[in-house]
């Protein structure tokens, strides 16, 4: 099988849906001509024209707020937020529009379509490029929040959520856009939405993750099995709908739990998780939960690698719990 | 005609100037005449249930008739209509029944919205109406992404933005008529300018002389109407509509009008705007069309008695249809938020059946304050 990046895999997701159906439209700044900032949609300008890959005037409420128009219609846009760090002038529309609609008609209108935005830290951004706003999104119901860590879940998980009929935002950790590579079938596949997967099996502690963090939480793992614990490593994939049989299930395997998460800790998605774990599995817990994650400060340009958790952190996490 | 001339046809007077009169068919004229009285009817009617307490909230148009009668005449049934909640008649115009109407104010299990929305916020996409939100603007950047979908397939419709002049602060306002200029896209965007945005007058809504210039800067033309004026707006749109079905692209067109009510029927307008004996009060858009069809024969009062029986009489109908209908079923809560259910909401509903019951009644003083 072919290895590639995940910025490969985001644009052959793309190209092969496009092909398969001529409703599946892009649009965003900079996504034409130029390919995108992070070349995602390098090339597509040239195979489909301007009518299926849009140049947008610089306005993301404009982007979802023009595509809510063109999915009620019976396109199937996909458009592109450059840095999710910029997606709050189009909170609206996400929040009240796209998210509400099919409810709000009482199923008379429905607006499927994948918001596309590359999310996290790790680039030397600096506030405004670095930020992960998944909660403010998996607090509104109507949407799905899914974030891949590797390039087939990428190429899967894009080409499921353009399939879906429910409105997807799509988060695409671009720390990792680029390495590492990933092996990728040539043929047709999806990868469910709302199925959480495990990359590494274990027996003592379980650590949930998504996006980067899995890259991070599975060095800790191999780093915690030379001192002799056994970490599980739960990949969750979609955050909304979660898969919370997932969740359980690991948990209850392990009797331990450690969250991990580059957003700030103080109301994050790990939060959540322990709440959920708490309400229905805390006679399964033999050690109290640890959530890793960012501080409960600003995005940092220069101390960026002090924000972001490492493996180190997560190893001391896991250490305390397999100590209490 | 520039941004700031306001085109008339038919003065207070209920005469039509000289020249200008387009000599429509006597029965269009008569149907247009009706639908702006049955307008009317519907509104009193829908305020009258409001404060008998049958329905929660209601956001009346009095006044507004013309501007919502000559916009949907120039509308085909393919063409698209983002509205804004002050535009019953044209509901009505696109097919739309009374009974769906008060349904949808009662909230109840006969209303299309399945009782999720408050009153007033529609949707009717079997007329291609599309469901109204309460966030100002929303919606014209949406109308805009519609018609650039009809230029994407290639569809000769167009696409109507309607909203208010509290509407062109908005976010929407901006992106909407910015990407449709880019894009020529086939949309009317339809402003009618009723003076007020709840306590709001015009004067401090926007330093523009009019809303109608500010098509310039998005490289579109503006075009200033009389609201009030069932033909001018109706010529306005119809021209409007030809230059985009034709590929020239969209158009702003201000209707000038009065909100004669308040803004809601939660609002009490004399705190911002006393007892008002505004010129504009007068000026009612029902009474000089009734005037011009008088003028040239085309109306009498037994019409007139005609008329507002039958229209009363179905008005009742309806109304006793839409209310006989129960509570949406409780399952609504949870159904619709995805395709299929997802398992927590599941959990969530059968929590609530086992656990909790359905025993709490609605509390009979929630009042809704805007």
């Amino acid at each position: 099988m072919p290895e590639i990046t995940m910025v490969q895999a985001v644009n052959d997701a793309l190209r092969e849906e496009m092909r398969a159906d001529k409703d599946v439209v892009i649009l965003g700044e900079d996504v034409g001509i130029n390919g995108g900032v992070f070349r995602c949609t390098a090339d597509l300008l040239e195979e489909f024209g301007e009518d299926r890959v849009i140049d947008t005037p610089l306005s993301e409420s404009g982007i979802i707020g023009s595509a809510v128009g063109m999915a009620l219609y019976g396109l199937r846009p996909v458009p592109e937020i450059q840095f999710s760090d910029f997606i709050w002038p189009a909170f609206d529309q996400i929040t009240s529009e796209v998210s509400k609609m099919r409810y709000r008609s009482g199923g008379q209108f429905t607006c499927p379509m994948v918001i596309r935005t590359p999310f996290g830290g790790g680039i030397r951004g600096g506030l405004y490029h670095s930020q992960s706003p998944e909660v403010y999104f998996t607090h509104t119901p109507g949407l799905v929040v899914v974030v891949p860590a590797d390039p087939y879940d990428c190429k899967g998980l894009l080409k499921a959520a353009i399939r879906s009929p429910d409105p997807v935002l799509f988060l695409e950790p671009k720390r990792i856009y680029r390495a590492p590579k990933g092996e990728v079938p040539d043929e047709d596949y999806i990868v469910p939405l709302g199925k959480a997967a495990v990359p590494r099996e274990g027996t003592d502690v379980t650590l949930t993750c998504y996006g980067s963090m899995v890259g991070i939480a599975l060095e800790a793992a191999e780093q915690a099995e030379a001192k002799g614990w056994s970490v599980e490593v739960l990949d969750l994939r979609t955050l909304l709908p979660l898969d919370e049989p997932a969740l359980l299930a690991s948990v209850t395997k392990t009797g331990r739990m450690i969250t991990l998460q580059e957003a700030p800790r103080f109301c994050g998605f790990s939060s959540e998780l322990s709440a959920i774990v708490a309400e229905k599995a805390i006679d399964v817990l033999e050690a109290p939960i640890k959530r890793v994650a960012g501080f409960d400060t600003p995005f940092p340009y220069t101390l960026e690698h002090v924000y972001m958790p490492h493996a180190g952190r997560v190893l001391k996490a896991i250490e305390d719990v397999m100590s209490w | 005609m520039t941004s700031g001339e306001m085109l008339q046809i038919i003065g207070e007077s209920g005469q039509a100037h000289e020249d200008s009169d387009p000599g429509l068919e006597p029965d269009f004229l008569i149907s247009m005449y009706e639908s702006m009285v049955a307008t009317r009817l519907l509104d009193e009617r829908m305020i009258n249930l409001q404060r008998q307490g049958r329905i929660g909230f209601y956001v009346p148009s009095t006044g507004e008739e013309a501007a919502q009668v000559g916009s949907a005449l120039a509308l085909e049934a393919d063409d698209w209509v983002y509205p804004s909640y002050r535009t019953p008649g044209l509901f009505l115009m696109r097919g739309a029944r009374v009974d769906q109407l008060v349904a949808n104010c009662f909230g109840n299990d006969a209303d299309l919205c399945k009782g999720r929305q408050m009153p007033v916020h529609y949707a009717f996409s079997e007329h291609n109406i599309v469901s109204i939100s309460s966030p100002i603007g929303t919606q014209i950047i949406q109308a805009v992404g519609t018609a650039m979908a009809m230029q994407i397939r290639g569809d000769k419709s167009l696409v109507a933005a309607m909203f208010g002049d509290g509407g062109t602060s908005s976010n929407g306002f901006h992106s909407g008529m910015n990407f449709a200029g880019v894009a020529k896209a086939p949309v009317l965007f339809l402003c009618t300018n009723n003076q007020w945005a709840i306590s709001v007058p015009i004067e401090k809504q926007t330093a523009s002389e009019t809303i109608a210039v500010k098509a310039e800067a998005y490289g579109m033309p503006g075009v200033r109407v009389d609201g009030n004026d069932v033909l001018a707006v109706y010529r306005a749109c119809s021209e409007a509509a030809e230059v985009a079905r034709s590929g020239g692209g969209p158009t702003l067109i201000e209707m000038m009008t009065y909100r004669r009510g308040p803004h809601s029927s939660s609002d009490d307008p004399t705190r911002y705007r006393g007892n008002q004996a505004d010129e504009w009060m007068s000026r009612d858009p029902i009474l000089r069309f009734r005037k011009y069809l008088e003028l040239g024969d085309l109306w009498s009062e037994s019409q007139e008695t005609e008329l507002v029986e039958r229209k009363k009489t179905e008005m009742n109908d309806s109304i006793k249809v839409a209310e006989a209908a129960g509570q949406p079923a409780l399952d609504t809560l949870f159904t619709e938020v995805y395709e299929t259910v997802p398992p927590h909401l599941r959990d969530q509903y059968d929590q609530l059946v086992k656990n909790e019951g359905t025993g709490h009644e609605p509390d009979p003083d929630a009042a809704f304050p805007l």
